[in-house]
């Protein structure tokens, strides 16, 4: 039985932001550390991140992404339709995919889609965008309380921990229950700050815990090893700004509304 | 291919509930409606606060995601805003509408309602094409400034509305036809404009305009192989509206699309004999907002190809 879980949500090939969540992670130590999917993505060198999640023994879950890269697919299955974000998402995934390994896309097809574990009394069931399905993207703004509630009591959990969205939140249900948007590390999530986030789920005086913690990165190597890889322009304004620039259509209106673009 | 036994879909999850909260009842009468609405077509009525507000308590025990209103016209029904505020204590509304009819003080309950709450209140404005010379002629003279005005007081309101438009031009003309279009609501102010295209449903008064489905546009058995049948509304929704609770938001006109007078009774396969199914096949998702349409997983590579 468990009494602190680290999450990981998106990667999306940050491994210096990776790197710096897993040493905080080891200072505050943790009885595990689950990553939640997309590995690759956006970022430069998809490679550099697993060798940090082999040496932290990251459990890791299979999010669309991962399935895309591994399976080499078309596209990454977060089903744009705008063509202006096509085509920053079709540069961003043939990146990956022409530079991740034949080694660590066979990890990737391995990968589950979903875990279960237990925090204390709780069931914990990790999955990537839904229980329901990888690529479902849950909102906070979008989401209502009764279907999460549904969800729960479908999936027989008490926390259903998921990313996909790339932007974190929580909610409690009744009963004890709990949704959570773990986040993701791979880049800043639309509020005009530099860094990324990680979850901790702990088990305190009976109740869940959940604490959203921020990770500052070396953000300069990181848009140098992005410039010289030729990754856009739009991308590294991200980093910088803390602003989304680009695949903005799948936003709802509140959480888009947050930032300028 | 079996017309007589069309292939059946059944509700996997009622995740979003439509309400037909202003009938049929609209103030333009688009050629191209596919329940021909128009200020006369009072075959379907409102919905009141009391009926949206039984449903919403029959659909949070069900679990429904989010909530979507449409007619007619919306904000012909004198208690609209105040369904909205009261849906949005629910889950995230969306309300399609044409943007001509709005009162500066209903914007400013919705506005404060929204921001309340945390869920989401979008905004569908139909527009059809970049000019008063492509939208007039459907939706009639001079709805195109009054629409366009109405996104702007959207705008200034602090909203993001999604701007809808039936696709009545060639799909060889959809990257000029989309950059124009962006380009009129820029000059207009709206400078993020969010934008979703729908295809046209040869049904209604589109019927009358373009002669309707032929009758090999039906969706068979064979189609449905290794098809990601969220693709489909009826998967995931159904529709409320003054009868009761029929299968999906376009087929209301259809006797076979009343399913039950319950949420719950309406969980039950429907068979897609319909032309109009054919078009929500071969494009998924027409109807849910960009945040919350799924992916297709293992849709058909065209639907020309599938219906060989």
């Amino acid at each position: 039985m468990h009494h602190r879980i680290a999450c990981l949500g998106g990667i999306y090939s940050n491994h210096l932001a990776l790197e710096q969540a897993l040493l905080d992670i080891a200072r505050r130590g943790a009885d595990q550390i689950i990553c939640l999917g997309d590995l690759g993505a956006f970022g430069p060198h998809p490679d550099r991140v697993f060798p940090l999640l082999a040496e932290y023994e990251v459990t890791c879950l299979q999010g669309n992404y991962d399935d895309s890269i591994g399976n080499a697919l078309d596209d990454c299955q977060c089903g744009y339709t705008d063509p202006q974000d096509n085509h920053f998402a079709q540069i961003s995934y043939d990146y990956t995919l022409a530079n991740t390994s034949d080694t660590n896309r066979r990890f990737l097809r391995q990968l589950p889609s979903q875990l279960r574990m237990e925090l204390g009394p709780l069931r914990i069931l990790f999955c990537h965008g839904s229980p329901r399905r990888v690529n479902e993207f849950l909102w906070q703004s979008t989401t209502s309380t009764a279907f999460l509630e549904r969800l729960a009591i479908e999936h027989e959990a008490d926390v259903l921990a998921a990313t996909h969205t790339g932007i974190k939140w929580h909610r409690p249900l009744q009963h004890g229950r709990h949704f959570v948007n773990v986040g993701c590390l791979g880049r800043p999530e639309n509020d005009g700050n530099q860094n990324v986030w990680y979850t901790m789920l702990e088990m305190r005086e009976r109740q869940l815990q959940v604490e959203f913690v921020p990770v500052e990165y070396n953000i300069r190597q990181l848009v140098h090893e992005m410039r010289q890889e030729q990754l856009p322009s739009e991308f590294i304004e991200t980093i910088l700004s803390g602003w989304w620039t680009t695949c903005l259509e799948i936003l709802p209106s509140k959480e888009r509304l947050r930032g300028p673009h | 291919m079996n017309v007589e036994h069309p292939p059946s879909v059944s509700l996997a999850s009622l995740d979003q509930l439509w309400f037909q909260v202003a009938g049929t009842l609209c103030n333009l009468t688009c050629h191209h409606c596919f329940i021909s609405c128009s200020p006369h077509n009072r075959s379907f009525g409102f919905l009141t606060l009391k009926t949206v507000k039984q449903r919403l308590e029959e659909a949070r025990t069900l679990g429904v995601k989010e909530y979507y209103f449409t007619g007619g016209e919306p904000f012909l029904n004198p208690e609209m805003t105040a369904i909205l505020v009261e849906t949005l204590r629910y889950g995230p509304a969306t309300v399609l509408t044409n943007g001509t009819v709005w009162k500066d003080a209903w914007l400013k309950t919705l506005t404060q309602a929204e921001q309340a709450s945390e869920y989401s209140l979008e905004f569908r404005v139909s527009i059809d094409g970049f000019s008063a010379q492509t939208n007039d002629p459907i939706r009639g003279a001079g709805t195109f400034d009054r629409a366009l005005q109405g996104i702007q007081r959207l705008v200034e309101a602090g909203f993001l509305p999604i701007i809808t438009a039936t696709r009545t031009w060639p799909e060889s003309r959809e990257i000029e036809v989309l950059q124009a279009f962006r380009q009129t609501l820029v000059d207009a102010g709206y400078h993020r404009a969010r934008l979703k295209i729908l295809p046209s449903l040869k049904i209604g008064a589109e019927e009358q305009r373009t002669g309707g489905y032929g009758s090999l546009d039906r969706v068979t058995t064979a189609m449905l192989e290794n098809y990601d049948h969220s693709q489909l509304i009826c998967h995931q929704s159904r529709i409320v509206t003054d009868r009761g609770v029929h299968v999906c938001p376009i087929l209301i006109d259809a006797p076979d699309s009343l399913l039950s007078q319950s949420l719950e009774g309406a969980a039950v396969d429907f068979p897609l004999r319909h032309g109009a199914c054919y078009t929500c096949y071969q494009y998924g998702s027409i109807c849910a907002n960009p945040s919350t349409a799924f992916a297709s997983q293992t849709g058909p590579t065209s639907a020309s190809q599938s219906h060989t």
